[in-house]
């Protein structure tokens, strides 16, 4: 499967998932988010030796992963880019930092790889995070909890139309590719003679596709104002979500603060 | 260059959130001068592009490896820079959160190193050096470059300073910015050349869609001016300037280095009741006493007592779930 498909099925896949009954996709977005950040943000605030206490943050990813019964398929796959990434980063402190912190048996902990250690699992728990939010809640829902939180309208209603034609698109990048590859067997990628015509014909179509979306909005009444709602109003359930998670990581954070 | 989630500190992402949201501000308010009814549906089909373009592979002849086309740079030529910048935004999002391609809370890092530097360095570049004078095709092309290799450049001095601020990597500053620039240096090369290639074929086919054209006989209305973009430029500069060196010299990440060379010793001795509560929960949770600490008054979160258990806590909480999840089925 070419990168384009894999992307665009990536993306079906991460729809489904958000639109799935469950209790987890049922709390409001603006709590999800609020909790998803603060995570992040407890996460990220972690020394790089504080590897016991970045454990018990785990207890966040296990109850929700376990109860909201969110499938960890895709979760591996978005993991390789980062952890790669992260991977790179950490790597080289154990030769930097060559300080015994404890000893195992007979082998002894550096501080570098402790703090490497330390630095992939933040990775984990960051991606785990934000891949929790996502398939739990669709991108309008997070575009309304954004406007909810003030963000520009501007921003937020250029986000969601990215996100709507991210998939034409691609579609018609793949189409393009595909009939790129047949008058050209055996070569991979885009020769160099071609990088201009290709992407600047899809730029054109591209163009074209703006006035048809503006026109087609035009004739429905489009006046600058995008309209975003959530399905319901935030109940007590969900403010209980939000308070009861900011307690439990905000205890696991205190705990461990030495 | 996406930063993750894990390659900054809180007070780094907080300040670059802060940093980028005054640019997305900006750029909020001087869009808001143009068509923005014609615009705005522009913005969300060119962001578009921009992510399938970037799937695509263009290969880089003699090296069996690909490139791909600089979004912030193209979008500036095509949109503006403000519009750009904005529509970079969206993109950045959405690579965060749809596809783990840098970070939710490095968002602002991101914002900044790539989607500042492209369209406003890059964009600025473009249209002093094309836009602002007749467009040529060597115009284009030697804008496209030099606009890539700068916002690159700059992009990823950012990352470096940023990651080093976060405390995160062992690295040293000259090691890691000497890795970091040179193979930015030929990523910009090769992106400005692809994205020139895009700009030519535009101006040949359809001048008229890239930004500032139209108006190359007549005034310079919707294009920056060039005080305009310089004070901006400067004022960002001051503040990130200003925020980091505060932020720097306020939580330095050479403090346990500094304390081991005045009094010999990485550990803090203060006793307060966070830490004697941390102590203690360290030593509720400690399944393994008998593996010793190297000495006596470590840090206590890199004692292996509290690794194992963390391990145990996690595992408990995870056959607790477990366990309620077959409860709530089996009913």
């Amino acid at each position: 499967m070419s990168r384009i498909s894999d992307a665009i099925s990536e993306l079906h896949k991460l729809d489904m998932e958000a639109d799935k009954p469950g209790w987890l996709q049922g709390i409001h977005p603006l709590p999800k988010l609020f909790v998803t950040v603060l995570f992040l943000v407890i996460t990220v605030s972690f020394g790089k030796y504080e590897l016991s206490g970045l454990l018990k943050l785990g207890i966040y990813l296990i109850v929700l992963f376990v109860l909201g019964d969110i499938s960890v398929k895709l979760l591996l796959k978005r993991m390789k880019v980062v952890l790669a990434l992260v991977c790179l980063m950490g790597i080289v402190n154990p030769f930097f930092d060559r300080r015994e912190m404890l000893l195992l048996g007979g082998f002894a902990v550096t501080g570098g790889m402790l703090s490497a250690a330390t630095l992939m699992l933040k990775g984990v728990y960051a991606v785990s995070a934000s891949y929790l939010l996502i398939v739990t809640t669709s991108v309008e829902e997070i575009c309304y909890a954004l406007r909810r939180l003030h963000v520009p309208k501007l921003i937020v209603t250029v986000l969601m139309l990215v996100y709507r034609y991210i998939i034409v698109l691609l579609k018609e990048t793949e189409r393009m590719t595909e009939a790129y590859a047949l008058r050209a067997p055996g070569q991979r990628g885009l020769d160099y003679k071609a990088w201009g015509t290709f992407a600047g014909q899809l730029l054109l179509r591209s163009m074209d596709r703006a006035q048809t979306v503006y026109d087609s909005m035009m004739m429905r009444g489009y006046d600058g104002e995008f309209y975003l709602r959530c399905k319901r109003a935030a109940g007590r359930g969900d403010y209980l979500y939000a308070a009861v998670w900011s307690a439990v990581l905000l205890f696991l954070r205190a705990g461990s603060a030495g | 260059m996406h930063m993750a989630d894990a390659l900054v500190s809180p007070a780094v992402a907080g300040t670059m959130y802060a940093v980028s949201a005054a640019a997305a501000a900006y750029s909020v308010k001087e869009i808001k001068l143009e068509d923005l009814d014609r615009k705005v549906p522009a913005m969300g089909v060119m962001g578009a592009f921009v992510f399938a373009a970037q799937m695509t592979n263009f290969t880089i002849p003699g090296t069996g490896s690909s490139g791909h086309l600089c979004g912030g740079m193209l979008l500036s030529a095509v949109l503006g820079p403000c519009a750009g910048f904005l529509t970079m935004i969206a993109i950045l999002a959405i690579q965060c959160l749809l596809f783990a391609d840098g970070g939710l809370l490095a968002l602002g890092c991101n914002v900044w190193n790539m989607a500042f530097y492209g369209c406003f360095v890059g964009g600025f570049l473009i249209w002093r050096m094309a836009a602002g004078r007749k467009m040529t095709k060597g115009r284009i092309t030697a804008a496209s470059v030099i606009g890539c290799i700068a916002g690159l450049q700059l992009g990823a001095f950012s990352v470096t300073i940023e990651t080093l601020l976060s405390g995160i990597t062992e690295l040293p500053f000259a090691v890691f910015i000497g890795m970091m620039q040179p193979i930015h240096l030929a990523i910009g090369l090769v992106e400005g050349l692809i994205t020139a290639a895009v700009l030519v074929f535009i101006y040949e086919a359809r001048p008229e869609i890239l930004y500032g054209y139209a108006q190359e006989d007549g005034g310079s209305s919707g294009r920056m001016s060039r005080k305009g973009t310089v004070t901006a430029l400067f004022a960002a500069a001051l503040v990130i300037g200003g925020v980091v060196s505060l932020f720097a010299s306020g939580y330095p990440d050479g403090l346990e280095w500094s304390m081991e060379k005045v009094a010999g010793t990485t550990e803090l001795f203060a006793r307060g009741n966070v830490y004697q509560l941390a102590e203690r929960l360290q030593g509720i949770t400690a399944v393994l006493p008998d593996y010793a600490f190297k000495t006596s008054d470590s840090a206590a979160g890199t004692s292996f007592s509290g690794i194992v258990g963390g391990v145990v806590v996690l595992a408990a909480c995870f056959f607790i779930c477990v366990l309620i999840k077959k409860v709530k089925r089996s009913k």
